[in-house]
């Protein structure tokens, strides 16, 4: 799952070098830290938080098979 | 990507057989020279010809489509996409076994992936083509439904004479809606909240 996070945002940012996910894990619910250039930062968010409301719901999908809570944070 | 490397005594020479290889017009390709022709001396010793690497650009439909498969396949799902072209819109379809998980409640990860698949084949492009994304027709059938649903609902309003709140919906969605109830004698469709909890109305007209 750590590995769709990263093609998400490389598609999505015009520096896909720079991105970097870290991935913190409870027992009940899995964290993604996804790191962007402070340029393309607004390439992950997007207007009212559009692009980044998109990522965590496809996120979401992909958890719901693996029977996790998840929350991707964008730092 | 398709790639193809030629020789010919010209640049223009090689480029053209490449093209002719790969079967593709000018325009849909960039190339680079990998070695500038020279006459070499009087013309026969140390002649060289001109090498050039010529690459087919990924258009808007490529990317869109190494993009959706790249998720589908880190989600452990195997899907094959059918594209279908028409006038304004691009179809791109999955079929596969065991797909809900790629539609989610009422559509919302089928959206979500059709908003970002949008935005990344589009990305440094400019002009823009729009992508519209459906598994196993479900976007076909959600419509019948729809279109079911509102028939029903003027039928209630109409014989009651109290209008009707339905449940928040998506743009797309509500247009369905209000498009079936438009020459409708007896209701009119408004809309009535703020997304994401827009909800149309059908009430009596007078």
């Amino acid at each position: 799952m750590k590995a769709l996070v990263e093609i998400l945002a490389r598609n999505l940012v015009d520096n896909p070098g720079e991105v970097s996910v870290n991935v913190v894990e409870d027992a009940e619910s899995v964290t993604f830290e996804l790191r962007v250039a402070p340029a393309d930062m607004g390439k992950i968010i997007g207007k009212q938080g559009r692009i980044a409301k998109a990522i965590r719901t496809v996120v979401k999908a992909a958890a719901a098979k693996e029977g996790k809570k998840v929350n991707v944070e964008i730092l | 990507m398709k790639v193809c490397e030629k020789s010919g005594r010209t640049i223009e020479d090689a480029v053209n057989s490449a093209l002719a290889e790969l079967g593709v017009e000018r325009s849909q390709v960039e190339f680079a020279v990998l070695e500038e022709p020279s006459k070499g001396l009087f013309g026969i010793i140390g002649a060289k010809l001109a090498k050039v690497k010529v690459t087919v650009k990924a258009t808007p439909v490529d990317r869109a489509c190494s993009f959706l498969q790249e998720i589908a396949d880190s989600m452990g799902i195997a899907v094959k996409l059918e594209v279908e072209n028409s006038d304004d819109v691009v179809k791109i379809n999955f079929t596969g076994d065991d797909l809900g998980i790629l539609i989610g409640r009422r559509g919302d990860t089928l959206d979500a992936l059709q908003y970002l698949v949008n935005l990344v084949a589009n990305r440094k492009e400019e002009s823009r083509v729009r992508m519209v994304l459906d598994v196993e027709g479900y976007r076909r059938r959600r419509e019948q439904t729809l279109q079911k649903l509102a028939m029903k609902l003027a039928d209630k309003v109409r014989r009651r004479g109290q209008e009707v709140v339905l449940e928040p919906m998506n743009p797309h969605e509500r247009r369905v809606i209000h498009t079936t109830l438009q020459n409708n004698r007896f209701v009119y469709t408004t809309s009535q909240g703020e997304e994401p909890f827009r909800k149309i109305v059908i009430a009596p007209k007078k």
